[in-house]
């Protein structure tokens, strides 16, 4: 009985890690395609002086970018309450595969041969962390 | 100039991510994920000690990577810091004890030559 209601706890516990990683991944794809694309209509920011880079807030793509930045740190926490760092990192490098498809698509940015490596190997190092549990503390193994 | 800005996005954002997943570890995990519930636990981490360490030393790392694009190229900026991700699992597994088994490794050294990769 203990060890169904473990088990059970245990799938829970990996759904909602998988629906909190996806939140992480797309609140970072969005915040950085905002931000990317904000800061080519701002222009280049040379200034040792924090006020042109306060500014550039105020542009609606890169405000957008910053909502979900906030987004993006604030979920991202919430999945370290319960989940290893060495676990969070890599699966949500996701979201670089992601951009890269956002910027090709988008933004019209160019993919070479090096990228589509990287795209693997991204890929496959956050799925080979993804196929591990979440927290070193499993169900039913905590004192 | 370049050797420190390389050090300053690299060692506080790890030092950041670190102590924010012990502050996080600390707090506990999330389970209702009501407005009111989150309210609370935004005002119970901002007493979190490790919390509000972490997040300041990550946004030094953050405009040191905003300073050291505007004087490299981002196909020098990224792949540099992107073993942050090998570094930052070697201390998750000795500073903050996790079980690191050879997945998560190699899924770190993937990520991190992929990163590199995605860059240049």
């Amino acid at each position: 009985m203990r060890v169904e209601v473990s088990s059970r706890k245990s799938r829970l516990l990996v759904y909602k890690t998988i629906i909190v990683s996806l939140v992480v991944i797309g609140t970072n794809v969005i915040a950085n395609y905002g931000l990317a694309r904000g800061m080519r209509q701002v222009g280049v920011l040379e200034s040792l002086s924090p006020i042109p880079y306060l500014r550039a807030f105020f542009h609606p793509w890169v405000a957008i970018g910053v909502v979900f930045m906030i987004g993006w740190f604030l979920s991202r926490l919430a999945l370290l309450s319960w989940a290893d760092l060495s676990y969070v990192l890599p699966v949500t490098a996701l979201s670089y595969v992601l951009s890269a498809s956002v910027g090709v698509i988008y933004l019209r940015e160019r993919v070479n041969a090096l990228h589509w490596a990287g795209i693997f190997l991204v890929t496959l190092g956050a799925i080979l962390v993804a196929m591990t549990y979440p927290e070193t503390n499993v169900p039913g193994e905590q004192s | 100039m370049i050797g420190l800005l390389v050090a300053l996005v690299v060692i506080p954002g790890t030092v950041g991510d670190l102590l924010n997943s012990a502050g996080m570890k600390r707090h506990g995990e999330i389970t209702d994920w009501s407005l009111l519930n989150l309210v609370h636990v935004a005002r119970s981490l901002l007493k979190n000690v490790y919390i509000m360490i972490g997040i300041p030393a990550m946004a030094v790392s953050f405009f040191a990577l905003m300073a050291l694009l505007s004087v490299t190229a981002l196909s020098f900026a990224v792949p540099i810091t992107s073993s942050s991700y090998i570094l930052e699992t070697a201390l998750a597994k000795y500073v903050l004890k996790e079980d690191v088994d050879w997945r998560r490794w190699a899924g770190a050294c993937l990520v991190a030559l992929g990163v590199a990769l995605l860059s240049i």
